[in-house]
């Protein structure tokens, strides 16, 4: 057991060392210093305060967003549907944050709550399909994608606005930002979410090794007939592993809402994030604290492609290819460690 | 175990930021281009003197359409583009664009500009408007512009353009067109200022003869072609002739679907009507003479980014003021490339509705309670 995570651990940090140098192996070729490259990128993620602070709210999200994939992952669910669930539990934080004035103390933990239900909800829709009619759940999750995006949008323009772009900021007892962290990082959008997001990480893994919930969760998702045969009942097994999951995105959704953004606008595509989520609960091996490390990787390199081609001409689109290569390495991981138990085995 | 494996994980964490941190390193060693800020603070102040001419700089922001979108990113940054160029500039130092990915970076591009002391700094897109609004407050020195949406500050400009008289006009031109009687319009994202396009075009073809029925569709995104294409196929299939696009890269699909009908059936009418850039090359069928184009609603963006930065750099930065670009200062026009389609008797037609609204008896409606008001009086 041990050793099956400690190779998980060095697969995913070879897989990484493998995707920069590719990466920088792609710079070399088009032509472009690949230290000056990876230098802007260092710069723009944490170069100063400000940057940083813009960083780490960039990870808030991804950590949440992964915790959602990687919980379904361990219930042997693919939950593609994390993107809509992220986007209607930001609608939903907008909601309760706008229409309510409520002392702080309330108001945001209330506004978050809120935000789970929403998005428990968009994920408990396929969990019982699957559970009940055995419709596959990547078909309907992706689906319901498309659902929650015209559908908040839909709402943006008629219910919570008159005919308007986007939605009011949420009121100052709802925001998850506070003066302090503002101003020690010189005006940036980091908010208190990533205390609630590396929570999160800790309330999965609590949830899943630690109580009678988890354990026969898990066992769902290493074999379901077993699993039945055992006498759980892997029906609701199914159900409930979607409305945690879901419930994780729609606080990665109030991040957003109460955080970053302070309000909802009509969208004319998918924030990615769930997407990005998938991503990051592959390369964190869907346990809580690999899922923080791959997300403050993921964050780290999303918000230094930014200052790639102002400082060293290089197209951020190359940091795609960075993330993509280390996710194919990461998945074709069969490589690495058939390589690694080669030199073992010269070893002894 | 639980030991071996908080000690991998931490080893983790430490070796990918070894290696990163390596690399930060070996950079302020080498070149000297990464370094702290107050070394690049120095570096800004000796480039900016050794520049001579003018330690103005300007900078852009794109919205996640990027600077090649054949729309207005790509205008306004070839209209900032000309300007350094006239102004003897050098690209990257100044003047330069910071392209979006996503609506989670107009803030920290539009805070790594303000930190690298760009002078003025333009929001591409509406979908900018919060950013600047939070970013103007925070930097009351730097001056911003915001194209295409309005931002009351006293250091943002906003640049607007009267989209609806241009689409007024040619929906004038659309109206002299189509032979079924049947015109279409394509928007993108069914939002205040796509709204204006719509309202502007309908009430260009009412002007003309109500009777013409207008279809209107809107596709829910700026980026998705295949989508217009099947908007496209449905309207022409049901017997509409002219489209009107406002819809972005979702208007190539338009485009697509007029060039294919209209090679498999060249006496048939499938005419676009492009939007933003003159969109005549989009509009020429492979193989053949024929162009689907009959004409483009140009918003020259270019146009108003470099007058706008002329401006700012002579000390006259309009300020807190709202710019509205229209007929007169060309920063609206009707795209005359198609000679063929667009015939002299239509482009008279055209010219007078322009005369007529230039000299105030025609006022055209910017959005839909205007535009029922417009109608109702007809």
């Amino acid at each position: 057991m041990a050793n099956k995570k400690y190779s998980f651990v060095l697969v995913a940090l070879i897989s990484v060392l493998l995707g920069l140098l590719a990466g920088a192996i792609i710079m070399l070729v088009s032509g472009y210093n690949p230290i000056n490259g990876y230098a802007a990128l260092w710069e723009g993620a944490f170069g100063d305060l400000y940057f940083t602070g813009e960083t780490l709210r960039r990870i808030t999200p991804l950590i949440l967003a992964g915790l959602a994939v990687g919980f379904a992952f361990r219930t042997g669910l693919f939950n593609i549907g994390v993107e809509g669930q992220v986007i209607v539990g930001w609608l939903a934080a907008i909601w309760a944050g706008t229409a309510f004035e409520l002392p702080t103390l309330i108001h945001l933990p209330f506004a978050i709550l809120v935000a789970a239900l929403a998005g428990a909800f968009w994920g408990f829709i396929p969990g019982l399909l699957k559970a009940k009619l055995h419709v596959h759940e990547v078909i309907v999750t992706i689906m319901l994608n498309y659902t929650a995006l015209y559908i908040a949008n839909h709402v943006i323009r008629t219910l919570l606005t008159d005919g308007k772009d986007s939605t009011p900021y949420v009121a100052e007892s709802a925001s998850l930002r506070t003066e302090w962290l503002t101003n020690l990082t010189q005006f940036s959008s980091m908010h208190l979410g990533i205390i609630i997001a590396v929570f999160g990480a800790f309330v999965m893994w609590f949830l899943l090794e630690r109580t009678t919930q988890g354990y026969e969760l898990r066992s769902v998702g290493f074999n379901q007939h077993a699993s039945k045969y055992a006498g759980m009942k892997v029906d609701r097994k199914i159900i409930l592993s979607m409305v945690i999951s879901g419930a994780f995105a729609g606080v990665a959704g109030a991040m957003e809402g109460l955080g970053t953004f302070q309000h909802m606008y009509v969208m004319s595509g998918f924030t990615n994030i769930g997407f990005d989520g998938i991503a990051v609960a592959l390369l964190g091996g869907n346990a809580g604290l690999g899922i923080v490390f791959a997300a403050g990787l993921f964050g780290t390199l999303k918000a230094g492609a930014l200052n790639m081609p102002l400082e060293a001409g290089v197209p951020s689109e190359l940091v795609d290819i960075v993330i993509a290569l280390i996710i194919f390495f990461v998945a074709g991981s069969y490589m690495i460690r058939w390589i690694l138990s080669r030199f073992q085995k010269e070893g002894k | 175990m639980l030991k071996n494996r908080l000690f991998y994980l931490f080893a983790l964490l430490l070796a990918v930021g070894l290696v990163l941190g390596a690399c930060g390193t070996a950079d302020d060693e080498d070149t000297g281009n990464g370094g702290d800020t107050e070394n690049e603070q120095a570096e800004g102040g000796d480039q900016a003197e050794e520049g001579g001419a003018t330690d103005f700089k300007v900078g852009m922001v794109t919205d996640v359409g990027g600077v090649d979108d054949k729309s207005f990113n790509q205008s306004a940054w070839e209209g900032l583009k000309a300007f350094g160029e006239e102004q003897g500039m050098t690209e990257m130092e100044g003047y330069t664009y910071a392209q979006s990915e996503s609506n989670a970076d107009y803030n920290t591009n539009l805070n790594r500009l303000v930190r690298e002391e760009y002078n003025l700094i333009f929001g591409i897109g509406f979908m900018l408007a919060d950013a600047i609004t939070q970013v103007s407050g925070q930097y009351p020195d730097t001056n911003f512009a915001i194209v295409d949406s309005v931002v009351e500050a006293d250091n943002v400009a906003s640049i607007t353009f009267q989209e609806h008289v241009g689409s007024f006009l040619v929906g004038v031109a659309a109206a002299q067109k189509t032979q079924s009687n049947k015109v279409g319009f394509i928007g993108g994202v069914d939002s205040e200022l796509i709204n204006k396009f719509e309202v502007g075009f309908r009430a260009g073809v009412a002007s003309v003869n109500p009777d013409i029925q207008v279809e209107v569709q809107y596709a829910g995104a700026f980026d998705k072609a295949d989508k217009g294409k099947q908007i496209a196929s449905f309207m022409y299939n049901s017997g509409i002739d002219v489209i009107y696009h406002a819809a972005g890269g979702t208007g190539n699909g338009v485009f697509t679907e007029a060039k294919d009908l209209k090679k498999n059936d060249p006496d048939g009418n499938y005419w676009v009507i492009g939007v933003d850039r003159d969109q005549y090359e989009e509009g020429a069928v492979p193989d053949t003479d024929d162009n689907v184009t009959l004409t483009s609603m140009v918003k020259r963006v270019d146009v108003a980014v470099a007058d706008v930065a002329t401006r700012a750099m002579n000390g006259e930065f309009p300020g807190g003021e709202i710019l509205a670009y229209g007929l007169n200062d060309n920063g609206i026009a009707v795209a005359e490339t198609n000679k063929e389609a667009l015939t002299e008797e239509i482009l008279n037609e055209v010219n007078s509705w322009k005369e007529r609204i230039a000299a105030g008896e025609v006022e055209v409606p910017q959005n839909h309670d205007e535009l029922e008001a417009y109608l109702g009086n007809l």
